[in-house]
C-alpha cells in the first residue's frame, strides 16, 4: 500500500470521514472536521503506525493531508 | 412555595426490557425478564454471571459513527434515550427558547469502560498513550453535556452522582428548577453502563450481586422473595422530559403524569447498609407525600427500590410501613427490577417512567419473580402478574450507597383538575 493510502486509511478511521474526502489539499480541521482532541489522537495514530515521534511543534504544522504526506517523507518514511 | 406544577411530556429509554417506551412498558406489564447470561465480557470470571443487557444497540447507527467513537457507552445510551424523549415531547428550537431548557442527567460512575480501557493502555504503553478523549469520555457529567449539544439545550445543566439514587436526584433537582422558574423544560433521568470487569467485579467483592441463579437468569432478580441473594447488575438509560404544566397545556401536548412531590434525605448511618428500620427512606417518603399535598392514605402504589438484596428489601418494607402507617396494608408495592434488573444510576429514571405509565394506563406492573415472601417482607408485592387498577397517587423510591434516599410522588393527570 502506498504511503498516501496508509495515511488516508488512518484519517478515515480517526475522523469518521469518507475516503473520497481525504484529498491532498483537504484541511484536517476545516474540511475533515477534526478538533484539537482529534488532532492529538491522530498524531498518536501516526506515531504508532510509522514508529516515530512527532513533536507538538511538528504536529501543529500538519494542517492538510498533503502536509502529513510530505512530513512523513522528510522523516524517511516511504510506505 | 412555588405554585408551579410539573408534568411529564416526553419519555425515552434503552433498557434490558426494551429500546422504546412502548416496548419497555409492555414487557414490564407482561412481567417479561430482560435478565440474561452476561455476554459483553467473559461471565466465568465472576461469581455473579447474570445481568441486564441492552440488546440491539448499535451506537454508530442510532447516533452516528463519530458520536459513537467519541462517547463512552453510558453517554451513547443517554443520547439515544434523550433523542427519543425529545421527539416524544414534540419540543424543538422553534417551540421553546433553548435557554429555557435545562438538562440534568445522573450516573453512578460515568465512563467506567473508558477508564478501564485507557488504564490498560497506560499500564502497557505509558501515560503518553492515553487518548485525548479519555477525560471527556470518562467524566460522569458528559451525558448531560452531550445531550445539551444534541438538542441545543442552553439552560441549567449538570449531573447528579449518588450511586443508585443518581437519576432520582436528577429528576428531583429538575422539578426544583422548574418550580423555581429556572427553566420551563428539563430533560432529565439517568444512564449507566456498568457491564465491565471493574464494576461487576467490584460489586461481586461486596457480595451485593445475585450468585444463586446463574443458570436461571430470568429468576435471578427476586425482590422481597425468600430466595433472593443479591441484585442483578444492569445497564441502560431512561430520559424524561419534565415541563411546567401551563407551558405544556398551552402546547396542547400529551401529558403522561404529574410529578407532584419530592423527598430527599440521608441515613447518616453507614456507607452501604441502610439505617435500621429504613428510617432514612421513610423520612424521604413522608417528605414527598407532604410536598405533593397527599396523605399517606392517598397512596395507591409504591414502586419500590426493591433491589433483591437481603438488607434493602427488609428495611424498605419497614420504611413503607413507617411512612404509610395503616395504608401499608392496602398499598400495592412492586419492584420492576424483577424484570429490568438494577440499572444503578439509571434505575430511578426507569422506575419513575414505569410509575408514570402505571398511573396513565391504570395498570400496576408486577414483581414478576416474587414467589414466597422473605422474612420481614409482609406487604402486597403484586407477585407474578400485573393488576388493572385505576390508581391516582404513587411513589417511587430510590436509595443509594452513601445513605442517599429519594422519593418521588406522582399523580395521575386528569386534565383541568
Amino acid at each position: 500500500m502506498s504511503l498516501e493510502n496508509r495515511i488516508a486509511e488512518i484519517i478515515v478511521s480517526r475522523l469518521n470521514v469518507k475516503p473520497e474526502e481525504v484529498t491532498d489539499s483537504a484541511n484536517l480541521k476545516d474540511d475533515l472536521g477534526a478538533d484539537s482532541l482529534d488532532m492529538v489522537d491522530l498524531m498518536m495514530d501516526l506515531e504508532d503506525t510509522f514508529n516515530l515521534k512527532i513533536s507538538d511543534e511538528e504536529g501543529n504544522n500538519l494542517q492538510t493531508v498533503g502536509s502529513v504526506v510530505v512530513f512523513l517523507k522528510t522523516k524517511g518514511i516511504e510506505a | 412555595m412555588s405554585d408551579k406544577r410539573v408534568v411529564i411530556t416526553g419519555l425515552g429509554v434503552f433498557s434490558p426490557i426494551g429500546n422504546s417506551t412502548s416496548e419497555a412498558w409492555e414487557n414490564a406489564v407482561a412481567g417479561k425478564s430482560g435478565v440474561v447470561r452476561l455476554s459483553r465480557i467473559d461471565p466465568e470470571q465472576f461469581t455473579s454471571q447474570v445481568v441486564g443487557e441492552v440488546k440491539d444497540f448499535n451506537p454508530a447507527e442510532i447516533l452516528d459513527p463519530k458520536s459513537a467513537r467519541r462517547n463512552d457507552r453510558y453517554t451513547q445510551l443517554a443520547m439515544a434515550a434523550a433523542r427519543q424523549a425529545w421527539d416524544d415531547s414534540g419540543l424543538s428550537g422553534e417551540t421553546i427558547d433553548p435557554q429555557r431548557v435545562g438538562v440534568i442527567i445522573g450516573s453512578g460512575v460515568g465512563g467506567m469502560e473508558t477508564f478501564e480501557t485507557q488504564h490498560s493502555t497506560a499500564m502497557d504503553r505509558g501515560p503518553r498513550r492515553i487518548s485525548s478523549m479519555f477525560v471527556p469520555m470518562m467524566i460522569s457529567n458528559m451525558a448531560a453535556g452531550q445531550v445539551a449539544i444534541d438538542i441545543n439545550a442552553k439552560g441549567p445543566n449538570f449531573a447528579t452522582v449518588t450511586a443508585c439514587a443518581s437519576s432520582s436526584h436528577a429528576i428531583a433537582c429538575s422539578v426544583d428548577a422548574i418550580r423555581l422558574g429556572r427553566a420551563e423544560v428539563m430533560v432529565t433521568g439517568g444512564s449507566e453502563a456498568p457491564l465491565t470487569m471493574m464494576s461487576i467485579g467490584g460489586f461481586c467483592s461486596m457480595k451485593a450481586l445475585c450468585t444463586t441463579f446463574n443458570d436461571e437468569p430470568a429468576k435471578a432478580s427476586r425482590p422481597f422473595d425468600k430466595d433472593r441473594s443479591g441484585f442483578v447488575i444492569a445497564e441502560g438509560a431512561c430520559i424524561i422530559v419534565l415541563e411546567e404544566l401551563e407551558h405544556a397545556k398551552a402546547r396542547g401536548v400529551n401529558i403522561v403524569a404529574e410529578v407532584a412531590g419530592i423527598g430527599m434525605s440521608c441515613d447518616a448511618h453507614h456507607i452501604t447498609a441502610p439505617s435500621p428500620g429504613g428510617e432514612g427512606c421513610a423520612r424521604a417518603m413522608v417528605m414527598a407525600i407532604k410536598d405533593a399535598g397527599m396523605k399517606p392514605g392517598d397512596v395507591d402504589y409504591v414502586n419500590a427500590h426493591g433491589t433483591s438484596t437481603l438488607l434493602n428489601d427488609i428495611n424498605e418494607t419497614a420504611a413503607i410501613r413507617a411512612a404509610l402507617g395503616d395504608q401499608a396494608d392496602n398499598v400495592m408495592v412492586s419492584s420492576t427490577k424483577a424484570m429490568h434488573g438494577h440499572m444503578l444510576g439509571a434505575t430511578g429514571g426507569m422506575e419513575i417512567m414505569l410509575t408514570a405509565l402505571a398511573l396513565k394506563n391504570g395498570i400496576v406492573p408486577p414483581t414478576a419473580t416474587h414467589e414466597n415472601p422473605g422474612e420481614g417482607c409482609d406487604l402486597d408485592y403484586v407477585p407474578g402478574v400485573a393488576r388493572k387498577v385505576d390508581i391516582q397517587c404513587a411513589l417511587s423510591n430510590s436509595l443509594g450507597f452513601g445513605g442517599h434516599n429519594v422519593c418521588i410522588a406522582l399523580r395521575k393527570y386528569k386534565g383541568d383538575s
